[in-house]
C-alpha cells in the first residue's frame, strides 16, 4: 500500500527550515513556532507509521542513467526503522519544546531552529534510506547540521574550531566509507540494500576482499560515533547549545552510526574478522572513555564521555553479531542520555552558564524537579535494576559472556568505572554545600523545560520493562546466564558508586589527580603533532616547490630563457597589449591559412 | 534562439563601447541572454540526440567551411551555465572609476565569445570564438586589475597563448589526419567519420596528446597550472568570475566535445598520463591550497583543484563519468564564481583578503557569510548542492573503470585518491571559512556593512542553481546522457559487438578479440583477458 506518509515524515521538517531560512530569520517566535509544528507532524506521522503494517511509499530516481546506475530516493519501511523514526521524532520532538526556554533570549534563534529542523530532516532521511547513496547523502547531511548547530554561537573561537574538528573528523571517516560504498557496489553490481543481502552469499569465496569492504564501511560509522581513534570530535561538541548535545551528539546522530551497522549488517556480518574489529574497537572506547571521564570537571564532558563509553558498548553488541542488543541498548540510551543533557542544561542554565562542577553542589535542594529527573537518567546510565539502563546492558555483557570473554571482562570494568564518575558527578553536583555564588542564587528552570525533562524520566526509568520496550524492539534472547551475569554488574555497580561516595563526599576539589586521564590520554596532542608533521608540513613543502620550483624557476625561467619561445617572447614584449594581440590574431590567421587550405 | 544568446552579449559590447550606458545596458544583455538560455532549456527535445536549433552559413563550400550553431545536452549545459555566471558577473560589477564602458564590454565579449565556442558545431569557429573570449580576458586583468597586475596579465597571456598554439596545432593536426574525402569542419561530420575509424591508431595518440596539452594549460592541469592562482588573485572579481566558471571550462568542454567522441585509442592511450596529472591536480595543489594564507589565492588554488576531478571523469571516458564531469562543471562554475564574487566584495569592504587579518564577521556580514558558506559547502562536495551529484557519478564511473576482485588497479587508486582529496578541500574551505567569517572579530570591522540589498539577487539566482540542480540532478543527467550516448555508441558502432553502453565495457571487449592487432595497451584493462 503506497503511502505519503513517510514523505511528510521525512519533508516537513525540511519545509520548515526553508520556510524560516528565507522567511523569517527576523521573527524569531515565529521561527520557533514553525520549526516545532514541523517536529510535530513527522512525530504524528511516524506514530501512524508504526501502527500500520504493510506501508510502503513511492520512490523517485535521483539519478538515473539507464543501465549504468541508478540511485532511488526510496524507503526501507521495517521494524527497525519504525521505531528508529517514532524514537528520533519523539525525542526531537521533547528537545523542539526544550529549546524554547533554553534558547529564549538567543539572538540567532530563527537560525537555531531552521538548523534543528534541517538536522531532523537529514536525520530522518538516514533513517528511511534504502539505498547506500541515500544514505550517504543524509549522513553528509547531519554531518552538516551538526557543523552548523556546534558552531551556532560562531563568534567564540572554541565553538568555531570544535565545529570544524567535528565535520573534518567525520569526514575522514566518510573517506573509508565511500570506498566501502564502492567495493560492495562494484562486487554487488547494487547500491540498494535490499538486493545487496541476497548477493553477499556469492562473495564468500573473496574473504578478503569482504572483511577491508566491511571495514572500509564501518569507518563511516566510526567517525559518525565518534569511535576510538575518530573520537576526539564529540567532547569538544560540547560547545554547542546543550539541548544540540542531547539530541544530536547523545541521542540521535552519534547513534546513527550504530544505526547503520544494523542497518547493513549483511555486510558486516559476512566477514568473522570484521565483526571482531568492530567489537574490540566498541570495547576500547568504552573502557577508555570511561576512564577519561572519572577525571573530568566540565559536566557536559563528563557526558559526552559517558556518550562515548556507551557507544562504545553498542559497537561491542554489534560485533558480537547481535543486532537486538545493540539496538535496545541505542533505544533505552536514547532517553536516559537526552534527559541527562536536558538536566545538565537546567543546570548550566540556572547557573548562568557555569559548567564547572566544582562550582555547583548542593542543587538538589535548589532544583527539585531537575535534580529527581538527573537522578532518575543518572541510575539508568549506570545500570541500576530496575531502570532502563540496566535491561540493555545487562542484555550486551551477557551476550558478550556468551560469546567473547575478554570483551565481557573489558564491559565489567566499563561498569565499574561508569558508577564511579557518575554517581562522582552526582555527589559533586547535587549534594555537600553549595560552592559558589550562582550556585547560592539558582532556582528551578520554567515548565517549558522541566516538562520534556519529565516525560523523558518516565521513559528512561520505565524503558526498559518489555511490556513497554517489546512493541519496538526484538528482545535479545539470554540462554542460561540469567543470574550470574546481573550478578556481577550490580556488583561492579554497587563498588564503583560506594567509591565514588567515599571518595567525594564533602569534598570541595578533587582528591585524585592522574595526569594521563584529565589529558584524555593526549590524543589532541598527538593529533596535533601528526597533523603539523605531516600533512601541514607537506603543504609548506608543496607551496613552496610551486612557488619557487615550477612557477619562477621552471615556468619564469623557461620564459626568460634564450631558446625559441624566449625569443618570441622578447620580440613581443617591445610593444604593449594591442600590439600582442594583434600580432595573435594575425598568426592564428597565418597558421590557419598555410597549414590548411595550402595542403 | 541560440544565434541570440551568442550574439545579445557581443552586440550589447558594441553598443557599450560606441557610448551606451555601460550597466544599464550589459545588464539588460545578460538579462535576455539568460532568459533565452531558459527559453531553450524548456523547449529542449531530449527524445531528439542530435543538434538542435541549428541553423548554418556557408562560407566555403570546398572546404566544408561554414558557420554553423545549434545545441545538444552538453552544449545547453555550458550555455546555461554561461549565461548564469555572466548575469551575476555583470550584476556584481558596481562602478568602475576607469574606462567604465571598456570594463563591462570586455566582460561581454568574454561571455560572448563563450557562448559562441559552446554553441558552434564547426571547429574553426569554435576556436575563433575562445580567441575572442580570451584577449578580453587579458585586457581585464592588465588594466583593472589589483597587486602586481601587470606581471600576472603578462604571464597568463603568454601562458594561455602558447596552450592555445598547441590546441591549434592539435586541431589543424586532427583536421589533416582524416582521409582526404572526410575531412570537414563540421563536428558532426567528423564525429561520424571518426565512428567508422577513419582515423588511425597512431593519429589519434599525438592528437589527443596536442590536445590535452593545449586543452590542459587552458584548464590549468597541473603542471601547467601556476598561471591561475596568481591571475585570479590580480584579476577584478567579475573577471575571476567570468574566467574561472566559464572560460576556463572551454578546455573541459573541448576534451569532452572533440577528445572522447573523436580519439577513443588516444583517450585510452594517455589515460594513465592524464590520471597521474589529474592526481597531481587534486592531491598537490590541495595541499598548496591548505598552506596559503589569503582568501584569494586560497579560491585560486582550489578552482585548480577541483580540476582533477573533471579530469578523472573525462580520463575514465564512461558515460557514469563523463556525465558526472559535465553536471560538475556546471556546479563548480556556479559555485566559485559566488566565491570569487563574495571575496571581492569583501576585498571592496575590508581592504584586505589576508586570514589573519580577517575574522568574524559573520556577525557584521549575516548574509555574505551565509551565501559564502553555500559556496564552500557546494565546493566541498555537500549532498544537496549540485558539486556532490558530479563529484559521486564521477568516483562511481572511475571506480567501475577496469574493475577486478583481486587487486585495485590504476583508476581504483586514482578514485580513493579521489576520495582523500576531498577530505584535504574540506580541510582548507572549512579553515578558510573559519578565520574569515567565525571567531572573534577583529575591532577594525566593527563598521563594516553587509552585503547591499541589490547583490543579494544574483547570490540568490547562482545559490538556488546549485540547490536545484542539488536535489534534482536528473535532469541535468538526462539532458547530458543522451550526447554521450551517441558518441561512446559511436565509437563502438564499427565493433561486432555493439551491447555495450559504458566505454569501459567496450574495451574489455576489444581486448577480448585476439585478433585486434590495435588493442590498447594500458595496464588497467587486463580484466577481461584472464576471465
Amino acid at each position: 500500500m503506497n503511502s505519503v506518509l513517510p514523505w511528510v515524515v521525512l519533508l516537513a521538517p525540511l519545509v520548515s527550515a526553508a520556510v524560516i531560512t528565507l522567511f523569517t530569520l527576523r521573527w524569531k517566535a515565529v521561527s520557533s513556532v514553525i520549526s516545532i509544528a514541523a517536529v510535530l507532524v513527522s512525530f504524528t506521522c511516524s506514530s501512524l507509521i508504526f501502527t500500520q503494517s504493510g506501508i510502503a511509499a513511492a520512490e523517485f530516481a535521483w539519478i538515473d542513467i539507464s543501465g549504468t546506475f541508478k540511485v532511488p530516493l526510496g524507503f526501507t519501511l521495517d521494524q527497525l526503522s519504525k521505531t528508529m523514526l517514532v524514537l528520533v521524532s519523539g525525542v526531537g520532538a521533547t528537545i523542539h519544546i526544550y529549546s524554547l526556554g533554553y534558547m529564549r533570549d538567543d539572538e540567532g534563534k530563527s537560525r537555531y531552529f531552521a538548523a534543528l529542523s534541517l538536522f531532523m530532516f537529514a536525520m530522518l532521511g538516514i533513517v528511511l534510506a534504502n539505498n547506500f547513496v541515500m544514505l550517504f547523502i543524509f549522513w553528509e547531511l547531519v554531518g552538516f547540521t551538526s557543523y552548523v548547530l556546534i558552531g551556532h554561537w560562531f563568534y567564540r573561537d572554541a565553538a568555531a574550531d570544535a565545529g570544524n574538528k567535528a565535520f573534518i573528523t567525520t569526514r575522514v571517516g566518510d573517506f573509508g566509507f565511500m570506498i566501502g560504498i564502492l567495493m560492495v557496489w562494484m562486487a554487488t553490481g547494487s547500491i540498494v540494500f535490499s538486493e545487496i543481502a541476497p548477493r553477499m552469499p556469492s562473495l564468500a569465496s573473496h574473504p578478503a576482499f569482504v572483511t577491508i569492504a566491511a571495514l572500509l564501511i564501518f569507518c563511516g560509522a566510526v567517525g559518525k560515533s565518534a569511535q576510538f581513534p575518530l573520537h576526539v570530535w564529540l567532547p569538544d561538541a560540547m560547545e554547542g547549545p546543550t539541548p544540540i548535545s542531547a539530541l544530536i551528539h547523545a541521542a540521535t546522530m552519534v547513534a546513527a552510526g550504530v544505526y547503520m551497522l544494523v542497518r547493513v549488517a549483511f555486510v558486516i556480518q559476512a566477514s568473522q574478522t570484521a565483526l571482531l574489529v568492530v567489537a574490540w574497537i566498541g570495547a576500547i572506547t568504552a573502557a577508555m572513555a570511561a576512564l577519561i571521564a572519572t577525571q573530568q570537571n566540565d559536566i557536559k564532558r563528563i557526558l559526552a564521555y559517558s556518550t562515548l563509553s556507551q557507544l562504545g558498548y553498542m559497537m561491542m553488541a554489534v560485533g558480537l553479531a547481535s543486532n537486538d542488543a545493540a539496538m535496545f541498548h541505542l533505544f533505552t540510551h536514547a532517553f536516559f542520555k537526552a534527559l541527562l543533557f536536558l538536566g545538565a542544561g537546567s543546570v548550566i542554565v540556572m547557573l548562568h552558564h557555569e559548567q564547572d562542577i566544582w562550582k555547583m553542589g548542593g542543587l538538589s535542594r535548589k532544583l527539585p524537579i531537575t535534580f529527581v529527573t538527573f537522578a532518575v537518567g543518572a541510575l539508568a546510565l549506570i545500570g541500576c535494576p530496575p531502570f532502563s539502563g540496566f535491561f540493555s546492558k545487562d542484555a550486551i555483557l551477557a551476550i558478550a559472556y556468551e560469546r567473547n570473554t575478554p570483551i565481557f571482562i573489558v564491559g565489567l570494568f566499563t561498569a565499574f568505572l561508569t558508577a564511579f564518575y557518575v554517581v562522582r558527578l552526582l555527589v559533586i553536583v547535587f549534594f555537600g554545600d553549595t560552592r559558589s555564588e550562582v550556585a547560592r542564587l539558582s532556582k528551578e528552570s520554567p515548565v517549558v523545560m522541566t516538562g520534556p525533562l519529565i516525560v523523558l524520566a518516565i521513559l528512561a526509568a520505565l524503558g526498559g520493562f518489555g511490556f513497554f520496550a517489546r512493541n519496538f524492539l526484538t528482545f535479545p534472547i539470554e540462554k542460561g546466564v540469567a543470574f550470574f551475569v546481573p550478578a556481577l554488574a550490580f556488583a561492579a555497580l554497587v563498588v564503583g558508586s560506594g567509591l565514588a561516595i567515599a571518595i567525594y563526599r564533602n569534598r570541595t576539589g578533587e582528591p585524585i589527580d592522574v595526569e594521563v586521564l584529565r589529558h584524555k590520554f593526549y590524543f589532541d596532542e598527538i593529533y596535533a603533532w601528526l597533523i603539523n608533521w605531516t600533512q601541514e608540513l607537506f603543504a609548506r613543502i608543496s607551496a613552496f616547490f610551486d612557488r619557487w620550483i615550477i612557477d619562477t624557476a621552471a615556468v619564469d625561467g623557461s620564459s626568460r630563457g634564450t631558446w625559441g619561445i624566449g625569443a618570441l617572447l622578447r620580440l613581443i614584449q617591445v610593444g604593449n597589449l594591442q600590439a600582442y594581440v594583434f600580432l595573435f590574431g594575425l598568426g592564428v590567421v597565418a597558421l590557419i591559412y598555410f597549414a590548411v587550405f595550402r595542403s | 534562439m541560440v544565434l541570440f544568446i551568442i550574439f545579445c552579449p557581443i552586440i550589447a559590447a558594441i553598443l557599450i563601447m560606441a557610448g551606451a550606458p555601460a550597466r544599464k545596458t550589459a545588464l539588460v544583455a545578460s538579462v535576455l541572454a539568460f532568459a533565452a538560455a531558459l527559453f531553450l532549456l524548456a523547449f529542449f527535445d531530449q527524445s531528439q540526440r542530435d543538434f538542435q536549433h541549428v541553423t548554418s552559413f556557408t562560407i566555403s563550400p570546398d572546404w566544408h567551411l561554414s558557420f554553423t550553431t545549434g545545441i545538444d545536452g552538453l552544449s545547453l549545459v555550458m550555455i546555461l551555465l554561461a549565461t548564469i555566471v555572466t548575469l551575476a558577473a555583470v550584476w556584481f560589477t558596481g562602478t568602475i572609476e576607469k574606462y567604465e564602458n571598456a570594463f563591462y564590454a570586455c566582460l561581454l565579449f568574454i561571455s560572448g565569445g563563450a557562448i559562441g565556442a559552446f554553441a558552434s558545431i564547426d571547429l574553426f569557429f569554435f576556436y575563433a570564438f575562445h580567441e575572442l573570449a580570451l584577449i578580453p580576458t587579458f585586457l581585464l586583468i592588465g588594466i583593472w586589475g589589483s597587486g602586481n597586475r601587470v606581471a600576472a596579465a603578462w604571464k597568463i597571456t603568454i601562458y594561455l597563448a602558447i596552450g592555445s598554439f598547441i590546441l591549434l596545432l592539435g586541431l589543424i593536426l586532427l583536421y589533416q589526419s582524416f582521409p582526404l574525402a572526410a575531412r570537414s569542419f563540421d563536428i558532426r561530420a567528423l564525429t561520424a567519420a571518426a565512428g567508422l575509424g577513419q582515423i588511425s591508431a597512431d593519429a589519434q595518440r599525438h592528437v589527443y596528446l596536442l590536445l590535452l596539452i593545449g586543452f590542459g594549460i587552458l584548464i590549468s592541469l597541473f603542471p601547467f597550472h601556476t598561471w591561475a592562482p596568481e591571475a585570479y588573485a590580480s584579476a577584478p572579481a567579475p573577471a575571476a568570475m567570468l574566467h574561472s566558471g566559464v572560460l576556463k571550462k572551454f578546455g573541459l568542454y573541448g576534451l569532452l566535445r572533440l577528445a572522447i567522441p573523436l580519439l577513443p585509442e588516444g583517450t585510452h592511450h594517455w589515460a594513465n598520463l592524464l590520471v597521474v596529472l589529474l592526481l597531481g591536480n587534486i592531491i598537490y595543489i590541495g595541499l598548496v591550497t591548505i598552506a596559503q594564507k589569503r582568501l584569494d589565492w586560497m579560491l585560486g588554488y582550489s578552482s585548480v583543484m577541483h580540476m582533477g576531478y573533471i579530469f578523472l571523469g573525462i580520463a575514465s571516458a564512461t558515460v557514469l563519468s563523463t556525465t558526472g564531469a559535465v553536471v560538475l562543471i556546471f556546479a563548480h562554475g556556479l559555485s566559485i564564481a559566488l566565491l570569487f564574487a563574495l571575496a571581492g566584495e569583501l576585498r571592496k569592504k575590508t581592504g584586505t583578503l589576508v586570514f589573519d587579518e580577517l575574522g568574524g564577521l559573520g556577525k557584521v556580514m549575516p548574509f555574505a557569510s551565509l551565501a559564502f558558506g553555500f559556496g564552500v559547502f557546494a565546493a566541498i562536495g555537500l549532498p544537496g548542492l549540485a558539486n556532490f551529484a558530479g563529484e559521486i557519478m564521477i568516483f562511481f564511473g572511475a571506480f567501475k573503470n577496469g574493475w577486478e576482485m583481486a587487486h585495485f588497479h590504476i583508476f581504483q587508486i586514482a578514485t580513493v585518491l579521489a576520495l582523500w582529496g576531498v577530505v584535504i578541500s574540506t580541510v582548507y574551505m572549512l579553515r578558510a571559512y573559519r578565520k574569515t567569517f567565525m571567531g572573534t572579530m577583529n575591532e577594525r570591522w566593527k563598521e563594516v556593512g553587509d552585503l547591499r540589498p541589490a547583490l543579494r539577487v544574483p547570490v540568490v539566482l547562482v545559490v538556488g542553481g546549485l540547490l536545484c540542480y542539488g536535489f534534482f540532478p536528473q535532469s541535468l543527467v538526462q539532458m547530458v546522457t543522451s550526447t554521450f550516448q551517441t558518441y561512446l555508441s559511436a565509437n563502438s558502432s564499427h565493433l561486432a559487438d555493439e551491447q555495450s553502453c559504458s566505454h569501459g565495457a567496450v574495451r574489455r571487449l576489444r581486448f577480448m578479440g585476439p585478433a585486434d592487432g590495435n588493442a590498447p595497451q594500458g595496464r588497467s584493462y587486463k580484466v577481461a583477458n584472464k576471465r
